[in-house]
């Protein structure tokens, strides 16, 4: 249970500082820490990021780091979105679809890298 | 005829949910990237763009889980408690640092979130 709070504390500062749910550390949280099954912690995560992106967004605003209009657009086609991965999570193969993405986000991963050590410093 | 900014926002939002569904990955880890990627946003309006999208997506996606009976509330207060602090001294932190730092830091957890993918 100590393992939980921790967890969850690592969490939230993993969200606020790179603005995600923070998922990824709330769902071992649940299942190693407080023993839930996969399905039930994946539900309970997204019970939990719903607070911590309220705040975290929250403070982001009293900072001036939120476009409110982009996100509401974001948010509502990522619903839709949403739907069609499901239907396609369960028409083509898991295996291929997971190397897939992976290699694509590595992909992405290369290029913030490369745009963060080939640029100037701007002001903040 | 929308403009080439409101189609790429469609196109990050659209993406980030695909994922999300196809993975269970959360929305944060595509719409972050892009918005700095392919819209310009500088890193901390991306990572708070995101934070709010992603407020609408817990939402809808927790109340779906609810009506099947998967959400154990007690639970999640118990983690989301600290988290909501953690997210206060995340975002304080980001504050704190450079925008550079922050793009090494998310790559970083683009590389382990791919590693889980990979070793499922």
């Amino acid at each position: 249970m100590i393992e939980a709070v921790l967890i969850g504390l690592a969490a939230g500062i993993v969200a606020g500082l790179l603005g995600v749910g923070g998922g990824t550390l709330f769902v071992p949280a649940l299942t190693i820490g407080i023993g839930l099954s996969q399905l039930d912690a994946e539900a309970t995560s997204l019970l939990a990021i719903v607070p911590v992106a309220l705040v975290g967004s929250w403070r982001q605003r009293v900072y001036g780091n939120v476009d409110l209009q982009a996100a509401v657009a974001l948010g509502v086609l990522a619903l839709a979105g949403a739907a069609g991965g499901v239907v396609i999570a369960n028409a083509v193969p898991e295996r291929a679809l997971e190397v897939g993405f992976a290699a694509l986000i590595l992909f992405v991963a290369g290029r913030l890298v490369w745009r963060a050590l080939r640029e100037q410093p701007r002001p903040s | 005829m929308p403009s080439r900014r409101t189609l790429t926002l469609a196109a990050i939002g659209t993406l980030a949910g695909l994922f999300s569904g196809l993975f269970g990955v959360g929305g944060g880890i595509v719409m972050v990237p892009l918005l700095v990627l392919w819209l310009g946003y500088g890193e901390r309006e991306a990572t708070g763009t995101s934070l709010a999208a992603i407020v609408i997506i817990a939402s809808v996606a927790a109340a779906i889980h609810g009506a099947y009976g998967n959400l154990h509330v007690g639970d999640g207060i118990l983690v989301g408690i600290p988290a909501v602090a953690g997210v206060v001294l995340g975002t304080e932190l980001q504050q704190r640092i450079s925008t550079k730092a922050i793009s090494l830091i998310f790559a970083a957890l683009l590389v382990v979130v791919a590693g889980d993918l990979l070793l499922r």
